[in-house]
């Protein structure tokens, strides 16, 4: 019996009948998620071959451990999560850091103070509903993620592209969840300004008047 | 409420996570002032955008090569059903 990756057939009842021994229903699965999988890899490590690995590993362990997914969480959540802690170990393995911590015993305290104050203020010329369906808007986001520091990279990933909350990204990475929420203030504070540079209106551009309300 | 303080809530005021009491300060803020208004706005659409982006395609070789693996592995894994 061939199973199609069809949106008709739920999750749920693939991972049912994958438990239930079925290797097209697994293989639905992998079809389903190998590209987010494989992208949220990509862009964590920025290097093709480590994406590659991570993917495969990703999904074998997925398999592997298929029996103890109890789906609390929805499949795609748990399977990510196994994706982001490979991918966090290749950054690890890089670093020379056989710890579950990425920075434990060096992790900066980072402030409020030093927030940088947005520079370039506009609206946007498009909304982003119109902006996700252009071509060239990806190259754009994926450029202003990359200049990010790696830090600040991976906080903002977890929590706003793969929605973990601030408590697992905190966990994921070994920070305390004060400097998680710091990162991901900057993170989210330095792509704003990058793509304003770009998709702002210069038109409609706001200059900040020094005031003091 | 100043442009810092405004600042320093922004993830708990766009998550919706701010005490009531201070996300009315915030909004009064905002009210008056518009650079702080479009920077809360943009700071929505950025996330927007890349909660919405488009994920990688996988290298071909790759995807054969992965679903091979798999397909083995499920193999040695799965016995034989007769």
């Amino acid at each position: 019996m061939t199973i199609q990756p069809t949106p008709e057939i739920s999750d749920r009842e693939l991972v049912a009948r994958a438990k239930a021994g079925e290797l097209d229903a697994f293989e639905a699965l992998t079809n389903r998620y190998e590209q987010k999988v494989y992208s949220l890899a990509l862009r964590m490590l920025r290097q093709e071959q480590d994406a590659e690995d991570v993917t495969q590993q990703a999904f074998l362990s997925a398999m592997q451990n298929l029996g103890g997914f109890r789906g609390d969480a929805s499949f795609a959540t748990w399977l990510l999560r196994i994706a982001s802690h490979a991918a966090l170990k290749v950054i690890r393995k890089r670093k020379g850091l056989p710890t579950v911590s990425l920075e434990e015993a060096t992790e900066e305290t980072d402030s409020y103070d030093t927030i940088p104050h947005p520079e370039y203020i506009a609206d946007w010329r498009q909304s982003p509903e119109e902006l996700v369906r252009r071509h060239e808007t990806q190259r754009l986001l994926d450029d202003a993620l990359a200049n990010l520091d790696e830090k600040h990279r991976l906080v903002f990933l977890l929590r706003d592209v793969e929605g973990l909350s601030v408590k697992e990204t905190a966990e994921a990475l070994g920070l305390s969840e004060a400097n998680t929420k710091v990162r991901l203030l900057r993170a989210r504070l330095r792509l704003r300004e990058q793509l304003t540079r770009t998709l702002g209106d210069p038109d409609r551009r706001v200059v900040r008047t020094p005031h003091e309300h | 409420m100043k442009c810092a303080e405004l600042l320093a809530m922004l993830n708990e005021y766009v998550e919706g996570t701010v005490d009531p009491a201070i996300c009315e300060e915030f909004e009064q803020h905002m009210a008056g002032c518009n650079p702080c208004q479009v920077v809360v706005d943009n700071i929505r659409q950025t996330i927007t955008l890349y909660k919405e982006g488009k994920p990688y395609e996988l290298p071909l070789q790759f995807r054969q090569r992965l679903h091979s693996v798999l397909r083995q592995r499920w193999k040695e894994t799965h016995a034989e059903k007769p």
